[in-house]
């Protein structure tokens, strides 16, 4: 057994800071544990998400010593006994409480993002995939909308202004299952220049290394994008043969 | 008028609870066009069937095509020692391969066959390898997809609400009142219909791999607006939670590691399951190793493995090998998935647990035995619905998912809890929706009620004195832990009950501390009130059941007895008092029966 010190903030929108706790960890806990032992015997009012306590629901998301992780997968075992660890709310997010953010954000531009449109099935009214064909797709779906690749994406955290046309790597990842599923005959590439602003993201990564699913959001998900949309809108050629057949760059959807 | 000083939304039809059950029900009632309120405690998406692992069992017949609604059905009923509901059984086996093919359509990707079509997988007690599943995370992929569906259907939804009670106006539920957890403010729901699909009562035992949210509010606005509840005695342990480190404790391995070639061994490296086939099983249960070996690869000649028993058969296994000194390091027995398949494979089908005992446990499962042992998992009962419409016994009031009861019997396949929830989801919705269409008349809301709910729920800020709300909840805890767990007695029932006495008093003098706005020790406080209530009713429907069967056992009364298999234990309120009745259970029909003299 070991004991820590957790500073914890404390506070809301119109201000705060951070209180220390001493708590006592045991063996295999993790920060989550430590918060939740605070609530038990020294802050019952202490605000934090939490569900499943397993890395499977993506509550428990704060930026701990800074760095933005999932409380109930940082074992304390990572931790020096006896050193003083930080407990932060995800700071791109407006803060409601401690260490629960207003993370509404995500939920309005996912509701943004134009739905599978199912293709028909084939001839005997069924519908097949190839194993290989959704490899792809389910490890975007692996995805358990922890918003940490929101709260570490520049855009969203230093560029307020640009949010309104910006949905972020978690809706990319969605964007680009949806593009690629097997089942969906929908064109958004409209959507995603305009409204979801993929140009805006300059691929530093970020999102992907704290993903705790290790989803490979820029490679697998936001490069591919982009290189369509490079083709659709930017490629020469392209544009040379738009022009004398006097198409427009995109169809509606 | 005083309502008026609360927040008022209306609705036709208001879901409480936003997991497979809330949403599914939340899509149907959408598509009849009346106007819908989704209420859930955590933010969307984030519901307790995110968690699920295995797979929806649904007789698709895509790796069997000998798998038909009928097995389906015969494998349910007799998971749950013939206890179940038949009509909803019977339903449930029958729809749940087009719910599996609409969530398909909306899209969802299950792993697939060589032909293409949806991958099947074997579980305990599934005749045939039936569950439709991605990897071991099933639930997140099935979640996700009802609720990226449902935010384009026009449904209103209320993330981080809490309902604390039902309103009702006469003999009909008229709405409901809660509070905002983010501000705590109250938030007061008119609803013709109201469906209750807050899942399960998991959080009243110390071991559990259920999540805070599971305080069993569905199961207790229901009761507390004179509905009935059956089957409280049926609670499922899952044989296989974690038991290391402390921490973890109680949270889920998939039934998928055991359903892939995964074997239970004890300290002494043995079998042990082949010692606890029950004669009910035997003529389907391969009785040596070498059949059961042959098995994973020889479906048609072999019989079953016993690993693959019904959960509530390995879990008293598990429980015997542990009180006979057979156990692991830490309490548990090992399942042992490394020696049988490959590392690639292990890492492929299940990759969650590979990362949870690697991040939480420091055990790489492609190379070492897990070490596991029974944790609470699901509760069987729950409120009494009709089969078809999922009426309960109250006007307006419906119920589906773990909330409901009656489809499992006395104990629940695994896979079947998300069929469940897809099948009754669907059915809760489209009946609500039905029965607000066909309402008359206006809805009254008395505001005096609603009065004395705000002052009720707001006393433990006023108090002083009282104790801490997190130190009832552990103690609440223990006694179910201690005294109504995998195995029970009289003895141990009643000081259950009493002990659960003294809790309600303790519970009504706790104090929390600080503000409205998001207080988790406040919520806590609220909760033990359905926490409370579902732990006396579990406790006191065992106590009822003097015989042992499925997910009740008790070593004073340890056989099936024929005269219990006829009734359900029914609760239900008399003058605030929770009281017990054995009901006759339906009887079902003799074209069905035939299913179950056919074979074996």
């Amino acid at each position: 057994m070991a004991t820590f010190t957790l500073q914890v903030f404390r506070g809301d929108a119109t201000g705060g800071g951070f209180k220390d706790y001493r708590v006592d960890a045991e063996d295999g806990m993790v920060v989550l544990d430590l918060v939740h032992r605070i609530q038990a015997t020294q802050a019952p009012d202490l605000a934090c998400r939490w569900n499943c306590k397993a890395g499977k629901c993506g509550s428990c998301s704060a930026e701990v010593n800074g760095k933005p992780q999932l409380m109930c997968m940082t074992r304390m075992n990572l931790f020096e006994p006896g050193s003083t660890i930080s407990i932060a709310p995800l700071r791109t997010f407006p803060i409601i409480r401690d260490l629960v953010t207003d993370v509404s954000y995500n939920y309005e531009k996912a509701k943004s993002v134009p739905p599978l449109r199912l293709r028909p099935p084939d001839a005997d009214g069924k519908y097949r995939m190839w194993q290989e064909d959704i490899d792809r797709i389910q490890e975007f779906h692996n995805c358990i909308e922890c918003f940490l690749c929101q709260d570490v994406c520049h855009v969203i955290r230093d560029h307020d202004e640009k949010k309104k046309a910006f949905a972020g790597p978690r809706l990319f990842i969605k964007i680009a299952g949806l593009d690629m599923h097997p089942l969906d005959n929908r064109d958004r590439r409209a959507f995603v220049k305009d409204s979801a602003g993929i140009g805006l993201c300059n691929i530093t990564k970020c999102c992907t290394e704290v993903c705790p699913e290790h989803i490979h959001i820029t490679d697998n998900g936001i490069i591919p994008m982009k290189e369509r949309m490079a083709d659709e809108f930017f490629d020469p050629v392209v544009w040379l043969l738009r022009k004398f057949r006097g198409q427009k760059a995109t169809r509606t959807a | 008028m005083a309502t008026a000083e609360y927040e008022t939304h209306e609705h036709d039809v208001l879901i409480i609870g936003a997991g497979g059950a809330g949403l599914r029900a939340a899509i149907e009632a959408a598509a009849q066009g009346v106007s819908v309120g989704l209420v859930c405690k955590s933010l969307l998406g984030k519901a307790h069937t995110v968690m699920a692992e295995g797979g929806i069992a649904a007789a698709l017949g895509n790796v069997w095509p000998e798998d038909t609604w009928q097995v389906h059905f015969r494998d349910t009923m007799r998971g749950g020692k013939m206890l179940n509901n038949w009509r909803m059984a019977q339903l449930h086996a029958q729809e749940a391969p087009d719910r599996v093919l609409e969530l398909e359509r909306w899209g969802a990707l299950f792993d697939r066959t060589k032909d293409g079509l949806i991958l099947q997988r074997d579980f305990g007690g599934h005749r045939y390898a039936r569950l439709a599943h991605v990897g071991d995370r099933t639930g997140l992929e099935m979640i996700r997809t009802l609720q990226y569906h449902a935010i384009h259907q026009g449904i209103d939804v209320y993330m981080e609400c809490k309902i604390e009670r039902l309103i009702k106006d006469g003999d009909r539920v008229a709405g409901a009142f809660g509070y905002w957890r983010n501000t705590g403010k109250f938030v007061l729901f008119k609803a013709k219909a109201v469906v209750i699909a807050t899942g399960g009562i998991g959080k009243a035992w110390k071991f559990t791999s259920n999540s805070w949210e599971y305080t069993g509010d569905g199961h207790s606005l229901a009761l507390w607006a004179g509905a009935d509840l059956i089957d409280m005695e049926f609670v499922q342990f899952h044989p296989t939670g974690m038991v290391w480190p402390p921490s973890v404790r109680g949270i889920l391995v998939t039934e998928g590691v055991r359903g892939d070639g995964g074997t239970l061994k004890n300290s002494k490296g043995e079998r042990f399951m082949f010692k606890y086939i029950p004669e009910f099983f035997r003529s389907e249960t391969a009785d040596t190793e070498a059949e059961a070996d042959r098995w994973y690869e020889d479906k048609k000649n072999n019989r079953r493995t016993p690993d693959l028993l019904p959960r509530d058969e390995v879990a008293r296994a598990i429980n015997s090998e542990l009180k006979a000194g057979r156990g692991s390091p830490h309490g548990g027995v090992f399942l042992d998935i490394n020696t049988r398949r490959p590392a690639d494979y292990v890492r492929k089908r299940l990759p969650s647990m590979y990362h949870q005992f690697k991040e939480l446990a420091d055990v790489d499962i492609t190379r070492e035995p897990m070490e596991v042992g029974p944790t609470c998992h699901y509760v069987m009962g729950g409120v009494r619905v009709d089969a078809d419409t999922t009426a309960g016994t109250v006007k307006g009031l419906f119920a589906a998912g773990e909330s409901a009861g009656g489809m499992h019997g006395s104990n629940r396949l695994g896979g079947n809890s998300l069929s469940d929830l897809l099948v009754f989801g669907r059915r809760a919705g489209l009946y609500a929706a039905l029965y607000a269409k066909d309402f008359g008349g206006q809805l009254t809301v008395s505001s005096a009620e609603v009065e004395s709910l705000a002052r009720e729920s707001l006393e433990p800020f006023s108090r002083s004195g009282g104790e801490n709300p997190y130190a009832v909840q552990a103690a609440l805890q223990d006694v179910m832990q201690n005294l109504v767990g995998l195995i029970r007695n009289q003895t141990e029932l009643q000081d259950a009950l009493v002990k659960i006495e003294g809790l309600k008093e303790r519970a009504n003098k706790v104090r929390v501390e600080g503000g409205r706005a998001y207080n988790p020790g406040w919520h806590t406080a609220l909760d033990l009130r359905s926490l409370l209530t579902v732990a006396e009713c579990s406790a006191r429907a065992a106590l009822e059941r003097r015989e042992s069967r499925g997910g009740h056992t008790r070593e004073d009364y340890p056989q099936l007895d024929p005269e219990w298999a006829k009734v359900n234990v029914v609760l239900r309120l008399k003058n605030g008092s929770i009281t017990g009745s054995r009901e006759p259970l339906p009887q079902m029909p003799d074209d069905l029966r035939k299913l179950f003299e056919d074979r074996q």
